[in-house]
């Protein structure tokens, strides 16, 4: 029988790299696409790690494959942003041992903060692209993405979204390919590009994605389907799911390449059927190029180039089915929290109470940003915080920025702070920086960092010391502060934004979901002391709840951190089991 | 060609993956095409969460569509509401009677809904309500309160027992398979 297991997209990459006999890996983590690079760590045969930030990721790769092994690289759509100056121009070197850049796109922003389409990437950079419909093709894509890049002498690009990246199907696994890693030569005129190079490679590279359009008109990974020739689907990625589905009559061509496109493929298919659409989530990519080469063909007119797709949205839009959907009536939302017992609520309660405002960054604080606290003014992409309270301290004046703060976590000042506060002081700023150390990369699911002590691999390494780092570049002004110590953090936060030059508060805690084993005991609210001034509520705290006109702590919940007990004055919170009469 | 239908909505942190993957891959052991569908990231913060299960003899998409779940189990009674339109019309409603007061609730910009399981048997022609945590507290251990909900969800559904009690054996930590056999119980007997 073979061996067959139900998995993630993101676990049949790492099955797909680990048959493909991948011998580095590297990421940095961003949902939809962590879990890729912690599944591949659980493979002994790989080396894997986790990157500071995705050009740092990238240029390891690179590193990797122009050494010989064939190598994986992984990150969210954003995470390609800031990948992008190597990307382009690994595009114009090449490889040596085969190099797929895995990335991740959100339709609907499930995890994100905006829903850019990578396929724009893949055509900016002249890179092959292809892109899998569920978790077996995965695999097999991936370990085909590997074979077009050594045969083309390319990186290859593998797109997926989140509802493959997150969707488990089953996948049949096979054994791994043994590799020996590709002989290094140095070779000048193909790894330095300066313009003398890049030009003769440029040439190169459009050769080569000449040759690999001519060869996807045969790849195995675009399929056609005929049925009825009243209606053909061209169609990528999960939404040739919902079209399985939702058009089970129609013609269907399936590309398993999304760049270059196989124009004689498509061609010859829009001739054998009546009516063309193109069904892609988010862009119309493949619809524009379709056109431009004058096939007649229906898509964003009646698709929306936002969020997901379902077999209902294109019953609907194509099948002309009206399916009279019900739709839930208005409820309370239910946004996501800062957990109880979380370091950063804390923080936000101080920064509320001092009236200051946040430039802000992303990551779990970022939930600060909603209320109870909305403590937080601006939150542009990873690393901003710092930069853009710069920026608006030197259009407005130091006494602006006295209200001002700025909030940033650990694993994020570690990925794109550092200039930013190197900035604040070359050019003479005085803004206050916070960074919020919870020990961990807490929104994506816990990943260690160069601040934690551990490499992917679970191994103890060298502590990123954040306070001999930011006094090193500069800031005179350092100081530690626990963020459960409320007048510690008020007295920092007071004194720090007074301060007529730039400034470092590290407010550290360990994430309340770390350590598992901890005992918690919880608060309670003791109802003949309770005013019910409500303060206790300010922290925006899951746990504590008013039912029937009283104050209550959900015990089921409750961490035991004690910030709801620091902020009553009247005494009235008190952890269970301690006797506070006498 | 049918294809089964199962939601399970609840709270990001109440273990809904968990009681979702043991379902797909009892599917697949007796010897189905599986799909799932999982919230990670964000949502998993506290947020409203949902899983999709399918399986049949080939599933394409790993999405439940409006109108079509056959099961929806809810670990949370305002879960249940919000999810509702999906369940199809003679499709059965599995509500946990635990209430998580969301943010707009405890800020007091919202109401958390009143009379909510008379709502849901206005609207759905099966309910069935459980209070999965007292259970839970009762055998020693609220986190189990997942397993007494899989239980009434085996109950419903044409799996036989026996392979229900098998794969949470092979599922669990090996202390805990007595509590969470009993919890299952429970469930199944509600
Ligand atoms: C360029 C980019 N890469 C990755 C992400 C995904 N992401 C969102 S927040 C975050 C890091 C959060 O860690 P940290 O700053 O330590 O804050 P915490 O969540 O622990 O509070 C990551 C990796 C992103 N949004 N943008």
């Amino acid at each position: 029988m073979m061996n067959k297991k139900l998995m993630l997209g993101n676990e049949a990459v790492a099955r797909g790299a680990y048959e493909a006999g991948v011998t580095v890996a590297v990421a940095y983590p961003g949902t939809p696409s962590t879990e890729i690079t912690e599944f591949i760590a659980e493979y002994d045969e790989i080396y894997a790690e986790w990157g500071p930030n995705e050009k740092v990721a990238m240029e390891v790769a690179i590193g990797s494959a122009i050494a010989g092994a064939r190598t994986l690289v992984s990150m969210k759509h954003v995470g390609l942003n800031v990948a992008a100056d190597p990307l382009f121009t690994v595009s114009y070197t090449g490889i040596n041992g085969g190099l797929v850049i895995m990335v991740a796109d959100d339709p609907g922003m499930h995890s994100s903060q905006n829903e850019q389409d990578s396929r724009y990437y893949a055509k900016a950079a002249h890179i092959p692209m292809l892109e899998p419909s569920d978790s077996q093709e995965t695999k097999e894509f991936v370990k085909k993405a590997f074979e077009i890049s050594e045969q083309y002498d390319t990186p290859v690009m593998v797109r997926l979204t989140t509802r493959v990246s997150h969707s488990q199907s089953i996948v049949a696994l096979e054994e791994r390919e043994n590799i020996n890693l590709r002989e290094y030569q140095k070779d000048f005129m193909k790894n330095v590009m300066m313009p003398g190079m890049a030009r003769l490679k440029h040439v190169v590279v459009e050769k080569r994605m000449k040759d690999i359009a001519a060869a996807s008109n045969t790849m195995i990974m675009n399929t056609i389907e005929i049925k009825s020739t009243k209606i053909g689907v061209i169609t990528s990625g999960v939404p040739y799911q919902y079209v399985k589905e939702s058009l089970p009559e129609a013609s269907i061509l399936k590309l398993g390449i999304v760049h270059p496109l196989p124009r004689k493929l498509i061609e010859d298919f829009a001739k054998k059927v009546e009516v063309l659409y193109i069904i892609e989530e988010l862009e119309p990519i493949i619809e524009d190029e379709v056109k431009s080469w004058g096939i007649d063909c229906i898509g964003k007119d009646i698709l929306t180039v936002q969020g997901e797709y379902s077999a209902n949205l294109i019953s609907e839009r194509i099948g002309e089915q009206d399916l009279h959907l019900s739709q839930p009536k208005s409820l309370p939302q239910r946004p996501p929290v800062m957990c109880p017992g979380c370091p950063h609520r804390g923080v936000y309660y101080i920064l509320n109470k001092l009236k200051k405002h946040a430039s802000g960054d992303i990551g779990c604080y970022t939930l600060g940003a909603l209320p109870p606290l909305q403590g937080m003014d601006t939150c542009v992409c990873m690393g901003a915080s710092i930069s853009m309270l710069h920026g608006m301290e030197k259009a407005r004046g130091k006494e602006f920025v006295k209200d001002w703060v700025a909030v940033i976590g650990d694993s994020t000042f570690v990925h794109s702070g550092i200039t930013g506060l190197v900035d604040i002081v070359y050019n003479k700023g005085a803004s206050t920086v916070m960074i919020l150390d919870n020990s961990t990369t807490g929104m994506t699911g816990h990943q260690d960092n160069p601040a934690t002590g551990l490499t992917l691999k679970g191994e103890a390494t060298s502590v990123l010391n954040l306070v001999e780092l930011t006094k090193s570049v500069g800031i005179k002004r350092v100081r530690v502060v626990n963020p459960f110590n409320l007048k510690e953090v008020e007295e920092a936060v007071k004194e720090e934004t007074a301060a007529l030059e730039p400034s470092v508060i590290i407010a550290s805690a360990a994430c309340e979901l770390l350590d598992k084993k901890r005992v918690r005991i919880p608060f309670f609210i003791d109802e003949a002391v309770c005013k019910k001034c409500g303060m206790c509520m300010k922290l925006g705290c899951p746990a504590i709840q008013k039912k029937d006109g009283n104050y209550q702590i959900n015990d089921a919940i409750c961490s035991g951190c004690t910030l709801c007990s620091s902020v009553c004055k009247f005494g009235a919170i008190s952890k269970v089991g301690e006797n506070h009469d006498n | 060609m049918t294809i089964n239908n199962i939601l399970v909505v609840g709270v990001g942190g109440q273990g809904t993956l968990i009681t979702s993957r043991i379902l797909g891959n009892l599917a697949m052991s007796l010897g189905h095409d599986v799909k799932l569908s999982e919230v990670h990231g964000m949502a998993q913060r506290g947020g409203s969460v949902v899983t999709h299960i399918r399986y049949g003899e080939k599933v394409y998409s790993p999405l439940v569509e409006i109108g079509q779940a056959d099961i929806i189990v809810s670990f949370e009674k305002l879960e249940a509401l919000r999810w509702k339109h999906f369940l199809r019309e003679d499709g059965i409603m599995l509500v946990n009677t635990q209430e998580i007061d969301p943010m707009p609730v405890i800020i007091g910009t919202s109401t958390y809904p009143e009379d909510i399981i008379l709502k849901l048997e206005e609207e759905c022609k099966n309910v069935i309500s459980i209070d999965a945590l007292s259970r839970a507290k009762e055998l020693g251990n609220i986190k189990v309160a997942n397993t007494v909900l899989l239980g009434l969800l085996a109950k419903n559904m044409s799996i036989p027992k026996e392979n229900w009690i098998e794969i949470i054996k092979t599922t669990v930590p090996e202390k805990t398979i007595e509590i969470n056999v009993a919890a299952f119980e429970s469930g199944y007997t509600a």
